[in-house]
């Protein structure tokens, strides 16, 4: 198996083979309509070990990791997991991070709260 | 009864009002939120890296902390709940994520997932009870139509947060009655408000926020309640309703809201 789809699994600890491809994540997701790879595609591209359109995807960070698609997954597949896991396999990398703290400044307003830049810190970095 | 509590960073900075209004709430109800010492950030987001361990244990720290001190541990804000009770659910069902926190904690009882996580909320409906709430409330908001908008973090994953029904929760609107106003049910009340990626994607973010709005405003909602200040904030963006921490609310029934300033 290709070493990245291998991490992705490891990491997700999703078993994509369970998939039935009813599409629910894909009409419960709220970013649907910003994503090129949609989470039902997702799902299958990691099947197909399709790494690197999954890595270049910008589905990576549209995903807001609201749940809905976990919740609704009949088959218990957990797409955004498996979404979770090829953006950590990204960001992990020393130099593809996708918020550096120099961005920081002009990005914040009077009422940013704390919580906004540890979530965002958490999920576009290491 | 006296709970250990966790109010987490932002309560301590943005969100002062949703802290302020808890604590004075919990007083006039009867029970006592005893803030841990030395607690950490529980990073705002659940690592949901299998293999992530660093970044869970502050939240383990601070669950350990609850049970040497043999009390609950209480969450008002919805990340803060979130994190905490998904990793315990981790340090209970999960042997990799036990071992290796254990091992690095070198604590003298291993933790092992043993502290109940409870949102305010719970605490309200479980312990206090709504029934006996409402007998408290000395300023009932007569006639007020608030929308509750629950968002994510409380509700998903169900199976961990066993919080209410993920898809048609009632917890907010028992606690909208309770103070003696109205609840307004409104479709997207469980949507997401766009979470993190308002910091880099505000459009996107305030497109998500426009469509719960104006959902709540066209079932005639005059104002949005919410437990998490990062929805708060997302949903003000839209500028279409205002938006209020439960807390407040509570506090202005209960006739401490005062007080609280």
């Amino acid at each position: 198996m290709n070493k990245q789809a291998e991490l992705i699994r490891e990491i997700s600890g999703v078993n994509p083979l369970k998939c039935m491809k009813c599409g629910k994540c894909s009409a419960s997701c709220p970013s649907y309509n910003e994503m090129d790879i949609k989470p039902h595609q997702f799902v299958s591209y990691v099947i197909n070990e399709d790494i690197e359109a999954l890595t270049a995807s910008k589905s990576l960070y549209k995903c807001l990791s609201c749940f809905a698609c976990v919740e609704r997954c009949p088959r218990g597949v957990k797409p955004g997991k498996l979404i979770d896991a090829a953006r950590q396999v990204v960001v992990r990398q020393r130099g593809q991070e996708y918020l550096s703290a120099d961005e920081i400044p002009e990005l914040l307003d009077d009422e940013t709260p704390q919580q906004l830049l540890m979530s965002a810190f958490r999920k576009y970095r290491r | 009864m006296t709970y250990s509590y966790y109010p987490g960073c932002t309560l301590r900075t943005k969100a002062k009002d949703l802290d302020t209004y808890a604590r004075r709430s919990a007083e006039a109800l009867g029970f006592t939120l005893e803030e841990l010492d030395n607690w950490q950030c529980c990073g705002g987001v659940y690592p949901l890296g299998g293999d992530e361990i660093a970044s869970k244990l502050p939240s383990v720290r601070a669950l350990n902390a609850a049970k040497e001190k043999g009390q609950d541990l209480v969450a008002v804000c919805s990340a803060c709940y979130h994190v905490l009770k998904r990793v315990n659910d981790d340090m209970v069902n999960v042997e990799d994520t036990q071992n290796r926190a254990n091992n690095y904690m070198q604590l003298d009882e291993p933790y092992k997932g043993e502290t109940k996580v409870l949102h305010f909320l719970e605490v309200l409906r479980d312990r206090v009870g709504f029934d006996e709430l409402k007998k408290k409330v000395v300023n009932p908001l007569t006639g007020k139509k608030i929308g509750a908008y629950y968002g994510c973090l409380l509700l998903r994953p169900s199976d961990v947060m066993a919080f209410d029904n993920a898809e048609n929760p009632t917890i907010l609107e028992d606690f909208i009655r309770a103070i003696g106003a109205t609840p307004v049910i409104y479709p997207y009340r469980n949507e997401c408000c766009g979470g993190y990626i308002s910091l880099k994607e505000k459009e996107l973010a305030t497109s998500m926020c426009d469509k719960i709005t104006e959902s709540a405003a066209g079932f005639e909602a005059e104002c949005l309640v919410t437990a998490c200040p990062l929805c708060k904030y997302n949903l003000n963006k839209s500028g279409k309703l205002p938006v209020v921490y439960f807390t407040e609310l509570l506090a202005e029934a209960l006739g401490v809201k005062e007080d609280a300033q």
